[in-house]
C-alpha cells in the first residue's frame, strides 16, 4: 500500500477497494488541505480527509490532537468562537461549505451533530424531538408526532419513553439522555452525522447501546465519530483516521490500520506508548 | 501571639487565645446586631401604626384630619406608576441584557456599554429625579405659556387632545413621567440581573440548538430565553420593589402629597366598567405614591401624622414583603426544578 | 439540497433583530448622556430657566460659607451642604463599615453554614428597606430613644429633633449589608492555600483572618468601602426626613443640618419657583454630587479590577 496521508481522496478510496465493505461508498464529505487556528494558534495543518458515505469513520488521537477541532468544521461549529479561522477546503458532496453563499443553518440541518456531554433542554422529550423540525418550518401536528415517533425508533428509545413523551428529559438516565440527543440530531433528517465522543461520560451498558445503535444507524447515515477509546473505534468504525498535533498521520480501513498501521507514531499511540 | 511557645504542652489542647476568642465574639455580635436592628426597626413601625393601620387607612384618600385620612390615592398611584415601569423596562432591559451577552464582541462600544452600566448602576436616585423633572416633567420648558415655542414663534400649545383624553405640554407630574424616571432608574439593574441569568445558561444549550440548524435568534428565542427566565424574573421583581420604595426623584418630579383622584378616574372596578377609557387617560393623570406620603405624614409636627407616616410604612413593607416572597419562590423553584 | 438555500428574509430578520436589541443596550449610554447634558447644560446654559453659573461664579459656589437660596440676600455658597454630607457620610462610615467587614468575617471565615442560612435573609432584607423607612426610623426612633436620653438626658448637650448624628446612624445601618456582602466576596476570592499555609505556621484563626486573609483581600475591601460611601453621599430619603434641612457650617454633628441630596429634595419638592435661580440652583448642586459618587464608583471600580487580577 502507498502512503496514504500524501496521497489525493479520490486514489484513497481506490486504495481501499480491497475492503469489501466499502467497495462501493462514494465521498460524503471531505477536506482538502484544511488549516484551522484559534487566534494565533494553528489546531489544523494541512489536513486531507475523505469521509465516505453510509460508513462510521472514527477520529482517533491524543488529547489536543486536532481531532475534535476537525469534527467541527464540518458542519461550521467553530464559527462561534470568536477568532476563528480557516484556509483549505471543506466539501460536502463537493460544494465547498466555507463557500461566500453558504447558509450555515442549511449547512447544519444536513450535517447533525452529537456531543460529548448529552445536552438536552430543559422540557420535554418530545419538545427536544419536535424542536428541529419545527424551526425548520414543520407546523402540522401529526407530521411532528410523526417525526418524533420515528426518530424515537431509531434512537432505539421508544420503547422506552413512549408512554412519558410529555415528561422532563432532564429526568432520563445518561444514556437514555444521550440517545435522545441523537433522536433529536436526527429528527432533522441529517445527511451527516457528527459524534463528539458520545459515548464517554457513560456507563458500560449505556455505551454499548450506542454503539449497537451507531451500528445500525449507518445503513442510512454517514457517521463521523471522534473517540479516545480504541476498542471502540475498532468495534465500531469502517475507516479510523489518527491525528497527532494538528496533523492527520494514517487512515485506512479500521481494520488494516489497526493491525498494520504504516507509520511509527499510530503505531505507538494503538499499542498504548504515549497518549 | 506568633511567637512559638514550648513551654507548655497544654498548649496544644487549648482551643484559641484569648484575643482570638474574642474576635471570634466581636464578628458575631456585628453580624447579629444587623438582625437586631432589623427586628427592632420592624417593631417599631408596627408598634406605631397600631390603630392607624386599618380598613379605612387603605381606602381613604389623605385628608386634613389624621383619623380619616389614608394611603387608597398612593396604593392606586404606585399600582399604576409601576405597570408602566413593567411594561418600558422590561422589554428593554432584556434586550439589553441578551445583545451584551448573546451578541456583542468585544470591541470598545460593547465595553463603553458596560462600564457605563455599572456607573449608572451607581448614580444617586435623585439624579435621576433631576433628570426625569428637565427631560418629562418639564420638558425643557419647550411649551406651555412662555415656553421657548410660545417666545420664538409665538405657539402656545399647552394640551393636546386625541379621542377625549387630553395630554398636557409638558407633561406635568403625570403617571407616565414618573413611569418613564423610574425606567431609566431601574435599567441598569434590571439589565445586570437579566445578564447574570443569561450567563448561568450553559453554553452547551446554545450549541445543541445551534448544531440542529437554529439561527442565533431561534437559538435565544426558544432555548436561552426560557431557561433564564426565572432568574431574569427574580431580578425583575427585586428591582421593581425598589422602584416601589423609591421616593426622593418623584419628590423631584414634583409629585404631590395630597392627590384627592385616582388617575383616569378608576378609583373602583365599577368605575372601570363605566368608564373604560379612563384607562387611556390614567397615564396623562396627575397621582402620587405611598412613599411621598408616607414623606409628608413623617414631616408633620403633630403625633398623629406619625401614625400615619408608619401604617403608610406597614403597607409599604408588606408590598415589598409580598414581592420577594414570590421572588424567592421562583428562585426555590427553578433550583429544585431546572439542573443542568 | 442545495447549500446556498436564498434565506434574504430571515437574513434580514435576524439583522433587524441584533439592530433592536443593540439600541436597547446602547439606552443605557444614552441615559449617562442625557444625564451629563442636563445636568451641565442647565447649570451653565439655563435652557429652561435662569443659567446659574451665570449668576453665581464658580469660585463663589465652591469657596462660599454661606448657602441661602431663597431667604434674601440670596447666597450661593455650597460647602455647608458639602460639609452636611460629608457628616453624614463620616458617621455612617464609621458605624457601617467596621460592622460590614466584621460580619463579612463572620460569614466567610467562621459562620457555620447553618447559620449563613439564618443570617443572609435578615441582610437582604435589611438591604431591601427603602430609605424612607430608614428617615423615618432615624426621626421617630433613633433621635428620641437613643440620641436624646444618651446626650441629653446623661451628657448634658443640646439635641434637636433634626441632627446630623441621626441621619448618619440610619446610612451606617443602611449600607451594612453592602459592605458585607462586597467584603465577603472579597474574603472568599483568596486561595484556600493561602490560608492553609498560614495554618501550617502554627496560626490562630486570628492571626490567619487578620494577618493573612484580610491583607490578601484589602484592595476588595477598599473597593467595597468606596461603593458604600458613594452610597452614602447619594443617600437622599434618610437624610432628608432625619437630618433636617437647615444649611449648617458646623462642627457639631448634633445640629440640624442639611446635605446636598436634602437640598434637591427641598428645593425640588415645590419651596423654589421653577425657573428661578434658586431652583436653577438644584442643577449645580446635582452637577456636585453626580461627579462626587462618579469618581468614588471609577475609583472603586478600578481597584476592584487590579485586585481581580491579583487572584482571578
Amino acid at each position: 500500500m502507498p502512503e496514504l496521508p500524501s496521497i489525493t481522496p479520490e486514489l484513497q478510496i481506490e486504495c481501499e477497494q480491497p475492503q469489501p465493505v466499502v467497495a462501493t461508498h462514494a465521498t460524503k464529505i471531505e477536506s482538502r488541505h484544511l488549516d484551522f487556528f484559534y487566534g494565533d494558534n494553528q489546531a489544523l495543518f494541512d489536513v486531507s480527509l475523505a469521509v465516505p458515505e453510509r460508513s462510521v469513520t472514527a477520529l482517533i488521537g491524543p488529547s489536543g490532537c486536532g481531532k475534535s477541532t476537525f469534527l467541527r468544521t464540518l458542519n461550521r461549529m467553530n464559527d462561534i468562537i470568536e477568532g476563528t479561522r480557516h484556509a483549505g477546503e471543506v466539501l460536502l458532496e463537493g460544494r465547498d461549505v466555507y463557500g461566500k453563499k453558504v447558509d450555515v443553518v442549511a449547512l447544519r440541518k444536513r450535517v447533525g451533530m452529537v456531543f460529548q456531554k448529552s445536552t438536552p433542554f430543559p422540557k420535554s422529550i418530545y419538545e427536544n424531538v419536535a424542536y428541529g423540525p419545527r424551526i425548520h418550518g414543520v407546523k402540522d401536528r401529526k407530521k411532528l408526532d410523526e417525526i418524533v415517533e420515528k426518530s424515537l425508533h431509531r434512537a432505539a428509545l421508544w420503547k422506552e419513553v413512549s408512554h412519558r413523551l410529555k415528561d422532563s428529559a432532564m429526568a432520563l438516565s445518561g444514556g437514555q439522555q444521550q440517545r435522545l440527543c441523537i433522536a433529536r440530531a436526527l429528527a432533522t433528517d441529517p445527511e451527516v452525522l457528527l459524534m463528539d465522543e458520545p459515548a464517554s461520560a457513560l456507563d458500560p451498558a449505556s455505551t454499548a447501546r450506542i454503539e449497537e445503535l451507531i451500528f445500525e444507524l449507518k445503513e442510512k447515515y454517514t457517521i463521523v465519530i471522534v473517540t479516545h477509546n480504541m476498542q471502540q473505534a475498532s468495534r465500531v468504525s469502517d475507516y479510523t483516521a489518527f491525528f497527532y498535533e494538528g496533523k492527520l498521520i494514517e487512515r485506512g480501513g479500521t481494520e488494516e490500520l489497526f493491525r498494520t498501521p504504516e507509520k511509527q507514531q499510530t503505531q505507538d499511540y494503538i499499542t498504548g506508548r504515549f497518549g | 501571639m506568633s511567637k512559638l511557645d514550648h513551654s507548655s504542652p497544654s498548649d496544644l489542647f487549648q482551643s484559641g487565645k484569648k484575643e482570638t476568642r474574642l474576635f471570634a465574639y466581636l464578628c458575631a455580635a456585628a453580624t447579629w446586631s444587623s438582625a437586631a436592628i432589623l427586628v427592632i426597626l420592624l417593631s417599631a413601625v408596627a408598634f406605631k401604626s397600631w390603630g392607624w393601620f386599618d380598613w379605612q387607612f387603605l381606602t381613604s384618600y389623605d385628608s386634613r384630619r389624621p383619623e380619616k385620612a389614608g394611603v387608597f390615592a398612593g396604593l392606586i398611584g404606585t399600582f399604576w406608576m409601576i405597570s408602566f415601569t413593567i411594561l418600558f423596562s422590561v422589554p428593554i432591559g432584556v434586550g439589553a441584557a441578551i445583545y451584551l451577552e448573546e451578541y456583542a464582541k468585544d470591541n470598545w462600544l460593547s465595553r463603553l456599554i458596560r462600564v457605563n452600566l455599572s456607573n449608572l448602576a451607581g448614580v444617586p436616585s435623585i439624579v435621576y429625579g433631576i433628570l426625569g423633572v428637565t427631560l418629562f416633567v418639564r420638558m425643557f420648558g419647550v411649551f406651555g405659556e412662555g415656553g421657548h415655542l410660545d417666545s420664538f414663534i409665538g405657539w402656545k400649545v399647552e394640551e393636546l387632545n386625541f379621542w377625549g383624553i387630553s395630554i398636557s405640554l409638558p407633561l406635568g407630574e403625570v403617571v407616565l413621567a414618573g413611569a418613564m424616571t423610574m425606567t431609566l432608574l431601574v435599567l441598569p439593574v434590571i439589565i445586570i440581573a437579566s445578564q447574570e441569568a443569561l450567563r448561568g445558561v450553559p453554553p452547551s444549550i446554545r450549541h445543541a440548538s445551534l448544531a440542529l440548524g437554529a439561527s442565533k435568534w431561534q437559538t435565544i428565542r426558544h432555548q436561552v430565553l426560557p431557561a433564564a427566565i426565572p432568574g431574569i424574573m427574580t431580578g425583575v421583581i427585586l428591582s421593581i420593589s425598589r422602584a416601589i420604595g423609591e421616593t426622593a426623584p418623584l419628590i423631584c418630579l414634583g409629585i404631590a402629597a395630597y392627590v384627592p383622584f385616582a388617575p383616569g378616574g378608576i378609583d373602583s372596578p365599577s368605575a372601570l366598567i363605566e368608564h373604560p377609557e379612563g384607562m387611556l387617560q390614567a397615564p396623562f393623570d396627575y397621582f402620587t405614591v405611598i412613599p411621598i406620603q408616607i414623606y409628608n405624614w413623617a414631616l408633620d409636627h403633630r403625633e398623629a401624622y406619625k401614625g400615619l407616616a408608619a401604617a403608610g410604612i406597614a403597607v409599604l413593607l408588606l408590598m415589598l414583603l409580598f414581592l420577594n416572597g414570590i421572588a424567592i419562590t421562583i428562585r426555590n423553584y427553578s433550583n429544585r426544578h431546572i439542573r443542568w | 439540497m442545495s447549500l446556498e438555500r436564498p434565506r434574504t428574509v430571515e437574513a434580514l430578520k435576524e439583522r433587524l433583530i441584533e439592530f433592536s436589541l443593540f439600541l436597547c443596550a446602547f439606552a443605557s449610554v444614552l441615559t449617562t448622556v442625557a444625564i451629563i447634558f442636563v445636568l451641565f447644560s442647565e447649570a451653565v446654559f439655563g435652557l429652561s430657566g435662569t443659567a446659574f453659573f451665570k449668576e453665581v461664579s464658580v469660585t463663589e459656589f465652591f469657596t462660599g460659607k454661606r448657602w441661602s437660596p431663597i431667604l434674601k440676600p440670596q447666597e450661593f455658597g455650597v460647602l455647608p451642604l458639602i460639609v452636611g454630607t460629608l457628616w453624614v457620610t463620616g458617621i455612617a462610615a464609621v458605624i457601617g463599615l467596621p460592622i460590614g467587614v466584621l460580619t463579612a468575617v463572620y460569614l466567610s471565615e467562621y459562620a457555620q453554614p447553618r447559620v449563613r442560612r439564618i443570617v443572609k435573609p435578615f441582610l437582604e432584607l435589611l438591604a431591601g428597606i427603602p430609605t424612607i423607612v430608614y428617615g423615618y426610623f432615624g426621626l421617630a426612633i433613633v433621635t428620641p430613644y437613643v440620641i436624646q436620653p444618651l446626650f441629653k438626658d446623661l451628657l448634658g448637650f443640646k439635641v434637636g429633633t433634626f441632627n446630623a448624628l441621626a441621619g448618619g446612624v440610619v446610612v451606617g445601618i443602611m449600607i451594612i449589608p453592602m459592605v458585607s456582602s462586597l467584603t465577603e466576596d472579597a474574603l472568599r476570592a483568596v486561595p484556600r492555600s493561602l490560608r492553609e499555609a498560614g495554618y501550617a505556621l502554627g496560626s490562630t484563626k486570628f492571626d490567619v483572618v487578620v494577618r493573612i486573609v484580610l491583607p490578601a483581600a484589602f484592595s476588595g475591601v477598599v473597593s467595597a468601602f468606596l461603593l458604600a460611601i458613594s452610597r452614602a453621599v447619594g443617600e437622599t430619603m434618610a437624610v432628608a426626613i432625619a437630618c433636617g434641612s437647615m444649611p449648617n457650617l458646623t462642627a457639631n454633628p448634633l445640629e440640624q443640618i442639611q446635605t446636598m441630596t436634602a437640598y434637591i429634595v427641598q428645593a425640588s419638592g415645590g419651596e423654589a419657583p421653577p425657573g428661578t435661580i434658586e431652583y436653577q440652583s438644584i442643577y449645580a448642586v446635582g452637577l456636585t454630587l453626580f461627579v462626587m459618587t462618579l469618581i468614588l464608583n471609577i475609583v472603586s471600580q478600578w481597584v476592584m479590577l487590579r485586585f481581580r487580577e491579583v487572584y482571578q
